[in-house]
C-alpha cells in the first residue's frame, strides 16, 4: 500500500492518543462529546458546523467523519455543499478582508 | 432495473449470501453469536407473539436500489387467497393483535382487499406498509386512501429523504413527486390528523451509513414536509438497512461492505439486542412458510421448529423456538437499535 501522511484507518484510532497523556486525553473526548450534545443548536446544525469548520482547517480526518454524520444526520448533498461554501466564503472573506491592510499600506507609502 | 433474480445475478441465492455474511472474520467482526453469548441472550428466545407480518408477495411497481427482498414489476411471486386464509385461520387460534402487510407492494397481490378486510371484521391492529407510488400506478389503486381509512390501517411508507435527489436515488426516478401527491391524498381523508388515521413515515439511508437520532430525524421531516408541501404524517421510524440482497450487492460493488459491517459491530448495542423485533413477532412468507423476520425470509432462514408453514401453526412450538441468527442481524442491534417499528432502545 502506497505510505502517505494521512491514513483512513487512523481515525478509529483516535481514541488511542490517552496512551500517551489519559488526564487530558479523557478531558478533552469528554469535553468534545458535551460539546456535540443537543443544546441551543441541534446536533444536526452541530454537524453541519463541524463539517464547514472541518474544510476551513482542512482536516480529511474530520471531514470523513462529519461527512458521515451529516448523512445520518439527515442531511442531503445540497445543504452539505452549502455549508463548505460558508467555510469557503468565510476563508475566501478573510484574505479579501486583509486586502484593506495592503490598500492602507499602499495609501501611506505612495503619492 | 431488473431483479437480481431476473438478472441471474449471484446474490439472487440466498446461500451465496450467506456464504458472504457468515464469513464474519473476513470482514473482521466478531461473530454475532459470539456478541450475544456476551450479552446471555444467545440462543435467542421470543418473549411473546404480537406481531404476525405476512409477505403478501415479491410483485412490486418500484425497483429500489436497497431492497432485501428483491422485489420489482418482474417478480410474481404473491401469495394465494388460501395461504392468507391459512393467516387468518391462525389469527382465530391466537390473540395476536396486529398484522403488518408487506411485500413488494403488498397491494399488487388481488387478494389484498378481500385480506384486509377479514382482518379488519376480526378487529385486530393492521399495518400496511405502502410504497405510496403505487396509489397514483393505475386508477384502480387511486381509492386506496379511502379503503384504508375505513378500515382504519395504520398506513407506513418509506420516504428516505425529503427531497427529491435522496429519495429517487435509492427508489427510482420521480418517486419522490408521486410520493408528495400520495401523502396529499392520504391527508386529504385524515391520515395525519385523525387520532385513529395513523401515517407513518420510514427513514433509512441512502448509502453505507447508519440512521442518526429519529427523533431530531422526526423533527426535521415534520418540519420540511410540513413548510413544503404542506404534509402531515404521525410517527417517524428510522430503520438501518442490513446487508441483504440488493444492498448487500450495493454494498460490495461500492467497496464498503467491510467498513459497513465493522460500523455495524462496533455499535452493538445489547439493550438494543434485548429489544429485537424477531422476539415478539414472526414473518410469513408468500408461500407460507414462517420464518423469525422478513430478513431472515429473504436469506431463506425458516423458522427452528417441527412444521414451519402457516398451515400448521403453532403457537406453543414457536413460542419455544430458538432464533436463527446471522451477521446480518447486526444491523438491528446497532445503536439505538432497528425494527420494522424503527429504533427500539
Amino acid at each position: 500500500m502506497k505510505e502517505t501522511y494521512y491514513n483512513r484507518e487512523d481515525l478509529a484510532k483516535f481514541g488511542d492518543i490517552t496512551e500517551f497523556q489519559e488526564e487530558l486525553g479523557e478531558k478533552f473526548f469528554n469535553y468534545y462529546s458535551s460539546v456535540f450534545k443537543e443544546g441551543a443548536l441541534t446536533k444536526r446544525e452541530k454537524s453541519l458546523i463541524a463539517l464547514a469548520v472541518s474544510h476551513a482547517i482542512q482536516c480529511p480526518y474530520c471531514i470523513d467523519a462529519y461527512t458521515s454524520d451529516t448523512l445520518k444526520q439527515g442531511c442531503d448533498e445540497e445543504e452539505l455543499m452549502e455549508a463548505i461554501h460558508v467555510a469557503g466564503a468565510i476563508r475566501g472573506g478573510a484574505s479579501l478582508a486583509h486586502g484593506v491592510q495592503m490598500m492602507n499600506q499602499v495609501k501611506d507609502k505612495l503619492m | 432495473m431488473q431483479s437480481l433474480l431476473k438478472q441471474k445475478h449471484k446474490l439472487s441465492s440466498a446461500e451465496t449470501q450467506l456464504d458472504i455474511l457468515t464469513d464474519a472474520k473476513s470482514a473482521g467482526i466478531p461473530d454475532f453469536k459470539e456478541k450475544l453469548t456476551k450479552s446471555g441472550l444467545y440462543p435467542l428466545k421470543p418473549v411473546q407473539l404480537d406481531i404476525l407480518q405476512v409477505n403478501v408477495g415479491k410483485l412490486c411497481n418500484q425497483v429500489c436500489k436497497h431492497c432485501h427482498v428483491d422485489a420489482g414489476p418482474d417478480r410474481k411471486e404473491v401469495m394465494s387467497r388460501e395461504t392468507m386464509q391459512h393467516c387468518i385461520d391462525a389469527l382465530s387460534r391466537s390473540d395476536i393483535q396486529m398484522v403488518d402487510i408487506t411485500g413488494g407492494a403488498p397491494e399488487m397481490n388481488p387478494d389484498f382487499r378481500w385480506f384486509v378486510e377479514k382482518v379488519s371484521k376480526m378487529k385486530r391492529q393492521i399495518i400496511v406498509r405502502c410504497n405510496l407510488t403505487i396509489i397514483l400506478a393505475n386508477p384502480k389503486f387511486y381509492d386506496l386512501p379511502e379503503f384504508y381509512r375505513k378500515h382504519k390501517v395504520n398506513v407506513v411508507s418509506s420516504l428516505p429523504h425529503f427531497t427529491s435527489r435522496r429519495t429517487d436515488a435509492q427508489r427510482g426516478v420521480g418517486v419522490f413527486d408521486k410520493s408528495v401527491k400520495a401523502l396529499k391524498m392520504l391527508n386529504e381523508v385524515g391520515y395525519g390528523t385523525d387520532p385513529d388515521l395513523k401515517l407513518d413515515l420510514v427513514f433509512n439511508p441512502s448509502g453505507a451509513i447508519l440512521p442518526g437520532d429519529q427523533a431530531a430525524l422526526e423533527t426535521e421531516f415534520k418540519r420540511r414536509l410540513k413548510t413544503r408541501y404542506g404534509i402531515e404524517f404521525n410517527g417517524l421510524f428510522a430503520i438501518t438497512n442490513l446487508p441483504v440482497s440488493r444492498f448487500l450487492d450495493y454494498l460490495i460493488v461500492s467497496g464498503n461492505f467491510n467498513e459497513y459491517m465493522n460500523e455495524l459491530a462496533n455499535a452493538f448495542n445489547p439493550m438494543a439486542a434485548q429489544g429485537v423485533m424477531c422476539r415478539n413477532m414472526i414473518s410469513i412468507g408468500w408461500d407460507g412458510y414462517l420464518y423469525d423476520c422478513d430478513f431472515n425470509q429473504m436469506l431463506d432462514l425458516k423458522i427452528n421448529v417441527r412444521r414451519p408453514h402457516i398451515s400448521d401453526f403453532d403457537l406453543i412450538d414457536i413460542l419455544n423456538r430458538k432464533i436463527l441468527v446471522n451477521n446480518h442481524c447486526y444491523g438491528c442491534t446497532a445503536g439505538a437499535g432497528s425494527s420494522c417499528g424503527g429504533a427500539t432502545t
